[in-house]
């Protein structure tokens, strides 16, 4: 999204400075999609792209409900459909809304490069400024989720911006308004904690002994949570990670080594300076010519 | 190059252009790829036209270093032959350092230090094209998976902080042992240069009757 909102980030990527926070008054928000609701009408869906404008190109039937196949740089939430047998030999069909899961702790906004091409407001929504995105794709390796999908016209990446836009004038995100049973609701983070806490209690009481909140502590939490009737197996719906959380490798590369890695340069450069300065050049000697000059005469005319 | 009288041919021209191709893409690589390392530095990527610039270009120079590198393998492969005499020049690694060279075992075309540089880039270069390819957003991000490409980005950040290293300690060499510069820009050396660090490769010139840069060769390289 554009930089509709730029004085209350609580995070901002490749920065080293604090960034400007000051109106930061606000509370944390979520959007609570409760799987058990969800009918699969791809409201949200058609929501997203009518209110963002955006139209990604027709593709091919794939043998799914999966349309699109998959989220892309022109689709940014996704209906995606799971048949999935029970252990009573029931047919259970799980269809989850995919899309940024606007993590506590952004994987995409710790690899990225780029300052400020990522960033995270007080309310708790990552969002992509695109102007400063360079298309390098660490925000896709930063991601638990594999959500971030980059433009191979315009070399930008791009993902939910929950609807930040609408947010920030009080408005709730597009997918929320269309969907039509209240299988996506949207508010503070702890109204919606709460909201979860009575769907569950009243799934449990219809037999899903399992059904719980997906707000993986893996990632610090994320401000897009699923009421699922199966908490305790995610990957039920269309791999859904058990327990997300950023990659060892992102971590390491992130965090450890790129101060230890300027620290190796700068020690190898200081090195040879005082090398330099404490044993200086190293010179040939008039003997060395006289040396060199010897041998060379004598091979040409041995005596 | 006109060469003055009495000097040896240290590197023919055809090395010293492979030479400074190859140079030249180091360090386009080095600041455009410092620049997507770590955030304090991001501002070398201005050098390039910005970040979608830097990000876009960076690949296509790795891949003119392969190709250049790979013509320095074939250059110099024979002289950087590890031996055991190469052994005996690292435990006088010592008196090198405090430029007492008198009594370090003789040395050949390269020293053991200058294998080093040439082996270790030999290594690096194409850890760094393999898992640049993997990373290589535009083109190739389709043929690995994520977890692959994270692995791959990680290496690739250490392989290239490894080969700045080896580079910093390249070009502090070349300053440090005067002359060697102009082996590379003029590509000739004087005798005495000769007898003071590479003593057993003037010997070799000098029982052929050739002047440089190999035995039994005379003039830009050519056999004579």
């Amino acid at each position: 999204m554009s930089d509709l909102q730029s004085q209350d980030y609580v995070r901002r990527s490749a920065s080293t400075l604090t960034p400007p926070s000051a109106r930061n008054y606000e509370q944390e928000v979520a959007k609570l999609i409760d799987v058990s609701r969800c009918i699969g009408c791809k409201a949200c869906q058609s929501a997203c792209m009518e209110w963002n404008d955006l139209r990604s190109e027709v593709g091919y039937f794939e043998g799914s409900y999966d349309n699109p196949s998959d989220l892309g740089p022109s689709t940014w939430t996704l209906m995606r459909f799971t048949e999935w047998e029970n252990e009573q030999g029931n047919l259970e069909w799980l269809i989850r809304k995919d899309g940024c899961m606007h993590c506590e702790d952004p994987g995409c906004l710790k690899a990225c490069p780029a300052p400020g091409a990522i960033v995270q407001y007080a309310t708790g929504i990552v969002d992509f400024i695109s102007e400063n995105c360079i298309g390098c794709g660490y925000c896709v390796k930063g991601c638990p989720f594999d959500i971030p999908r980059i433009s191979p016209v315009d070399h930008k990446s791009y993902k939910c911006t929950l609807c930040s836009d609408r947010v920030t004038v009080g408005l709730e995100p597009a997918c929320v308004k269309a969907c039509p049973t209240g299988a996506i609701m949207f508010g503070s983070k702890t109204d919606m904690t709460a909201w979860a806490g009575d769907r569950i209690v009243d799934l449990k009481s219809r037999g899903f002994e399992n059904a719980g909140l997906y707000d993986p502590p893996g990632v610090s939490g994320t401000h897009v949570m699923y009421v699922l009737h199966h908490a305790d197996r995610p990957s039920l719906y269309a791999g859904l990670p058990d327990k997300p959380r950023i990659s060892p490798f992102v971590e390491v590369w992130k965090g450890v080594l790129k101060p230890l890695a300027l620290a190796g340069i700068a020690f190898t450069a200081l090195a040879g300076f005082f090398h330099w300065v404490i044993v200086g050049p190293n010179e040939v000697q008039p003997e060395d010519e006289a040396e060199g000059q010897r041998l060379l005469r004598d091979a040409e005319d041995p005596k | 190059m006109t060469r003055p009288r009495g000097t040896l041919v240290r590197n023919a021209a055809a090395s010293r252009i492979n030479h400074w191709i190859t140079a030249g893409c180091f360090v386009l690589l080095l600041l455009s790829g410092l620049s997507m390392f770590h955030p304090l530095l991001f501002w070398l990527s201005e050098l390039f036209g910005g970040g979608q610039w830097t990000r876009a270009v960076h690949p296509w120079i790795g891949v003119v270093l392969l190709l250049s590198y790979a013509g320095m393998i074939v250059q110099f492969w024979r002289d950087n032959m590890w031996s055991r005499d190469d052994i005996a020049w690292m435990r006088a690694i010592d008196r090198v350092l405090v430029n007492e060279e008198e009594g370090v075992p003789e040395v050949g075309r390269f020293n053991a230090g200058q294998k080093f540089v040439f082996w270790s880039m030999a290594l690096l270069v194409p850890v760094l094209f393999f898992t640049g390819i993997v990373i290589w957003e535009v083109y190739f991000s389709s043929y690995t998976t994520i977890e692959q490409q994270r692995i791959a980005v990680l290496i690739h950040c250490l392989a290239a902080a490894a080969a700045i290293i080896v580079w910093i300690v390249h070009v502090y060499a070349a300053i440090w042992i005067r002359g060697s510069v102009r082996t590379m820009t003029q590509g000739y050396v004087t005798p005495g240069w000769a007898w003071r660090h590479h003593r057993k490769w003037l010997r070799r010139l000098a029982a052929t009757g050739s002047v440089g840069p190999r035995p039994g060769a005379g003039g830009d390289g050519r056999p004579v």
